[in-house]
C-alpha cells in the first residue's frame, strides 16, 4: 500500500490513473443507465421531477470527459507508455508526476461528493451562466473540480513535454518516435495553452456567483456569451486532447497486429497530428452557431470547422492504409482498434452537417448532436482506451487476459453502443431536444427511446464483462510470453516483463535505422 | 503510375474550381425547403465517403488476414513523391468538398438570417419556464398563433437565463438570453399545428417549456387577433 501511495514511478502512476479513471467511468456509466431508464417511457419513470435527473446529467458529462477520457488517455496511457517508448528511465519530474495523479484523485473525490452534499451542482458539464450563477445548486463544486483537474493536466503537460524533448534514448531522432508519442505531444500542447482559459472562465463564474461580480450579468455591463466563448475556447480543443491520443493508440495497435509500419508516417505526424492541433484551436465558435452571436462570425467558423476535415482525413487515410498488405490477426486489442475505423467514420462524417452553420441551426441541441459526439468522442475514444488496456495488459501485469470472454465483451459493447446511439440520430433529425427529462411534445419517440435504453443495458453487460476480464487476468491470468504480439516498439523489445524500477536493465541506445515500426524490410528511412 | 497521379491531380483541381461555381443559383424564399434540399445533398456526400472508406477497410481486413504465425506485413515503402501525393491529392479532394459545402451552407444561411420585408413581427419573452408572445396590437398569448402564407419573425430576449427558441418542423433555432435581442423567422405554408421547444438547458422544468405553434387561415387569425386575451 505504502509503495503505491508514495510512488514516483511513472508505471505505477499510470496504473493509479487507470484505476481512478475507470472508477469515474463506472460511476458516470451508472448515471448514463439511470438517464436511459428515465427516458425509456413517457412521463416520470424513475424520479418524480428533473432535480435529481439534472444532477445525473451533470455528473455523467463532467466525469466522462474530465475524469475518464482525458485522464485515461493523457494520464494512464501517456504515463505508462511514453518513457518506455522513448527509452527513458522515468519522466523528467517524477515527484511532480506523483503530485498530478493525487490532484486527479482528489478531484474525483470532490466530484463524487456531488452525491452527498445537500445542493449538488446541476449546471451540466458546460456550466453556462446566468443559470449556473442563479441556481441553488452548488456551482463551486463544479468550479473546484475543474480547477483541480486542470492543474493536474497542466503539470502533466509540462512534465511530458520536457520528458520527450530531453530524455529520448541516445540516437533517437524525432522521426523515430512512436505515433502515440506524437499524438500525446500534440494533446499536451493544447492542454498547456488552452486550460488556463477554461480555468479563468469558471473562476469568473465563481466570482459572479459568490462575490457579486457581474462578468456575465448584462444588467451591469456583463455579457452571457463571453462565458460560452471562453468555455469552448478550451473545451473544443479538448475534443482533440481526447481524439489525438485515441488515434495514437489505434495506430499503435493497427501497426502491431498488421505487422506494418504506420502508413505515410511523416504526413501523419506533421500534417495529420500537428494540422489538427493548429486548426483545432480555431473552430470553437461552432458550439455557438445558435447562440445569438453575430452572423458573420458564424460563417467564418463554418469555414475553419470544415477545414478540420483535411488533417482528420489524413489521419483516417493513415489508419486504413496501415492495414494495406498487412498480416492481420484479430486478437482483442485489434478488434477494438478495427471497430473504431467504422465508428470514426460514423462519428466524423456526421460532424460535416454540424460544421455547416445553416444545417446546425436545426440540428443543434438535438439528439443528432448528442449521438454524433458520443460516436466520435465517447465511443471511439473509450474503445481506444480499451484497445490500449488489452494491448499493454501483458506488459503491465506480466499476465494474459482471457481471450474468449474479452471477445464476448467486445461484441456486446459494439452491438450495444450502436443500438443505443444509431436510432437517436433519427429522432434528433425529427427534433428531439437533448438534456430533456421528459418529452410530452413528442410521444411518438417513445419506442425509439426504449430501444436505446435496451442498447444501454447491453453495453452495461459488455462493460462489466470487460472490466472483469482485466481484474481476473491481473490476478489469475496465465503468465504472458515476452512480446506476445511480436511488436518492434521499444516498450516490448527492451523491457523485462513487467518492467521494473528504472524500466530498462541496460539504458537503450538506438541506431539511425531503428524505428518502432521495423516490420519486414522497413527501416526508419523507409517510413 | 505517375500519369495516374497527374490525372487525379487535374481532376481534383478542376473540381476545386468547378464545384463552388456550380453552387450558384436562385435564393429560395422558404428556408425550410432549402434546408431539406441541402440536407439531402449532405447526406449523399457523407454516405459516399463512408461507403468508400468502409469498403476499402473491409476489403483490407478480409484480404490481408494473417495466414501463418510468423508472417510479416508487406506494405510498400513510399517514395517522397508518392507520400506527398497521398497527402496533396486527398487534401484537394477534401478541400473541394469543403468549399462546395461552405458555399451552399452560406447561401442557406443568408436565407435564414435575412428577414423578408413583409414579415409579421411577434415579440417573445422567455422566462423560467414559459414563453410569452406579444403582437403588434398589444395582444399577448401563450401559444404562438400565426396566419398562413406570410413570413413571421419572432424577436425578443429572456428575463432570466439563456433559453433556446426552436421550431424543429421549420428547421430553425436561435438562443434567447438577457442583454441581447435575438430573432428567428419562418414561413408557415399550411394551416396546422407545430411544436415550439426550449433547447438551451434552463434547469428544473426545461423539458416542460414548450408550446404550440398554431397556423390559422388569414380570416381565423384576424378574428383571433381582434379578441382580447
Amino acid at each position: 500500500m505504502k509503495e503505491w501511495i508514495f510512488t514516483t514511478d511513472h508505471k505505477r502512476i499510470g496504473i493509479l490513473y487507470l484505476v481512478g479513471s475507470i472508477a469515474a467511468f463506472a460511476v458516470a456509466g451508472i448515471m448514463a443507465l439511470l438517464i436511459r431508464v428515465e427516458l425509456s417511457s413517457l412521463g416520470p419513470t424513475l424520479v418524480e421531477d428533473a432535480s435529481q435527473y439534472n444532477v445525473w446529467l451533470y455528473f455523467h458529462g463532467a466525469a466522462m470527459i474530465l475524469a475518464f477520457l482525458i485522464p485515461g488517455l493523457t494520464g494512464f496511457v501517456a504515463n505508462y507508455c511514453i518513457p518506455l517508448m522513448i527509452g527513458a528511465h522515468d519522466v523528467a519530474f517524477p515527484r511532480i508526476n506523483a503530485f498530478s495523479v493525487w490532484l486527479f484523485w482528489f478531484a474525483i473525490v470532490l466530484a463524487l461528493l456531488t452525491f452527498v452534499i445537500p445542493d449538488p451542482p446541476d449546471v451540466l458539464w458546460t456550466g453556462y451562466p446566468p443559470y449556473s450563477v442563479q441556481t441553488d445548486g452548488n456551482t463551486a463544486f463544479y468550479v473546484f473540480t475543474v480547477h483541480l483537474l486542470g492543474f493536474s493536466s497542466i503539470l502533466g503537460a509540462v512534465n511530458f513535454l520536457c520528458t520527450v524533448i530531453y530524455m529520448r534514448a541516445p540516437g533517437m531522432g524525432w522521426n523515430q518516435l512512436n505515433v502515440f508519442v506524437w499524438t500525446t505531444l500534440g494533446a499536451f500542447v493544447i492542454q498547456l495553452v488552452m486550460i488556463p482559459v477554461l480555468a479563468s472562465a469558471v473562476t469568473l463564474l465563481l466570482f459572479d456567483k459568490y462575490l457579486g461580480t457581474t462578468f456575465f450579468n448584462p444588467e451591469n455591463g456583463g455579457d452571457v456569451l463571453l462565458y460560452q466563448n471562453l468555455f469552448w475556447f478550451y473545451s473544443h480543443p479538448a475534443v482533440y486532447v481526447i481524439l489525438l491520443p485515441a488515434v495514437g493508440i489505434i495506430l499503435e495497435v493497427l501497426a502491431t497486429f498488421a505487422r506494418n509500419p504506420v502508413f505515410n508516417y511523416k504526413v501523419t505526424v506533421y500534417g495529420g497530428i500537428w494540422g489538427t492541433v493548429l486548426l483545432g484551436s480555431d473552430v470553437w465558435a461552432h458550439h455557438l452557431y445558435t447562440s445569438g452571436m453575430v452572423d458573420w462570425l458564424r460563417i467564418g467558423m463554418m469555414v475553419t470547422t470544415l477545414l478540420i476535415s483535411l488533417p482528420v482525413g489524413l489521419l483516417t487515410i493513415s489508419l486504413v492504409g496501415t492495414l494495406y498488405k498487412g498480416s492481420i490477426s484479430f486478437k482483442t486489442p485489434m478488434v477494438y482498434a478495427t471497430s473504431t475505423l467504422f465508428l470514426i467514420l460514423l462519428g466524423g462524417l456526421t460532424g460535416i452537417p454540424l460544421a455547416m452553420t445553416s444545417l446546425t441551426v436545426h440540428l443543434a441541441e438535438t439528439y443528432f448532436v448528442m449521438a454524433h459526439f458520443h460516436y466520435i468522442m465517447g465511443i471511439t475514444a473509450t474503445f481506444a482506451v480499451f484497445a490500449g488496456v488489452y494491448y499493454w495488459f501483458p506488459l503491465m501485469t506480466g499476465k494474459m487476459y482471457n481471450e474468449t470472454y474479452s471477445q464476448i465483451g467486445f461484441w456486446l459493447n459494439f452491438i450495444g453502443v450502436n443500438l443505443t446511439f444509431w436510432p437517436l440520430f433519427g429522432i434528433g433529425i425529427d427534433g428531439m431536444p437533448r438534456r430533456y427529462f421528459d418529452y410530452q411534445m413528442y410521444p411518438e419517440f417513445e419506442s425509439t427511446q426504449m430501444l436505446s435504453t435496451v442498447g444501454a443495458f447491453i453495453v452495461a453487460a459488455g462493460m462489466a464483462i470487460t472490466i472483469l476480464t482485466w481484474i481476473h487476468g491481473a490476478i489469475l491470468g496465465e503468465k504472458a510470453k515476452p512480446n506476445p504480439w511480436g511488436s518492434k516498439s521499444m516498450e516490448w523489445t527492451h523491457c523485462e516483463y513487467p518492467p521494473g524500477p528504472g524500466n530498462f536493465p541496460t539504458p537503450p541506445e538506438v541506431t539511425a535505422e531503428w524505428s518502432p515500426y521495423n516490420y519486414g524490410k522497413h527501416t526508419a528511412q523507409s517510413l | 503510375m505517375t500519369i495516374w497521379f497527374r490525372v487525379v491531380a487535374m481532376v481534383s483541381a478542376v473540381a476545386l474550381w468547378a464545384v463552388p461555381a456550380m453552387a450558384e443559383g436562385k435564393p429560395l424564399q422558404d428556408h425550410t425547403e432549402h434546408w431539406n434540399t441541402l440536407w439531402h445533398h449532405v447526406i449523399l456526400d457523407m454516405t459516399a465517403i463512408a461507403v468508400v472508406f468502409a469498403a476499402i477497410t473491409i476489403w483490407f481486413l478480409v484480404k490481408y488476414k494473417r495466414t501463418s504465425e510468423d508472417q510479416e506485413g508487406d506494405s510498400p515503402s513510399l517514395s517522397f513523391g508518392a507520400s506527398m501525393a497521398w497527402a496533396i491529392i486527398p487534401i484537394f479532394l477534401f478541400l473541394a468538398d469543403d468549399f462546395y459545402l461552405a458555399a451552399n451552407g452560406w447561401k442557406l444561411w443568408n436565407d435564414q438570417r435575412q428577414v423578408p420585408e413583409n414579415a409579421m413581427e411577434v415579440k417573445v419573452t422567455a422566462s423560467m419556464w414559459s414563453w410569452e408572445y406579444e403582437y403588434e396590437n398589444g395582444k399577448t398569448s401563450e401559444d404562438l398563433v400565426v396566419p398562413v402564407g406570410a413570413p413571421v419573425v419572432v424577436r425578443g430576449s429572456s428575463d432570466d437565463v439563456v433559453h433556446g427558441m426552436s421550431l424543429a418542423d421549420f428547421r430553425i433555432k436561435e438562443d434567447i438570453m438577457p442583454g441581447r435581442i435575438t430573432y428567428l423567422w419562418f414561413y408557415p405554408k399550411e394551416v396546422g399545428e407545430h411544436v415550439w421547444t426550449c433547447t438551451e438547458y434552463c434547469g428544473l422544468n426545461h423539458s416542460d417549456m414548450y408550446n404550440k405553434v398554431v397556423v390559422k387561415s388569414k380570416a381565423d387569425f384576424d378574428s383571433w387577433l381582434g379578441t382580447k386575451g
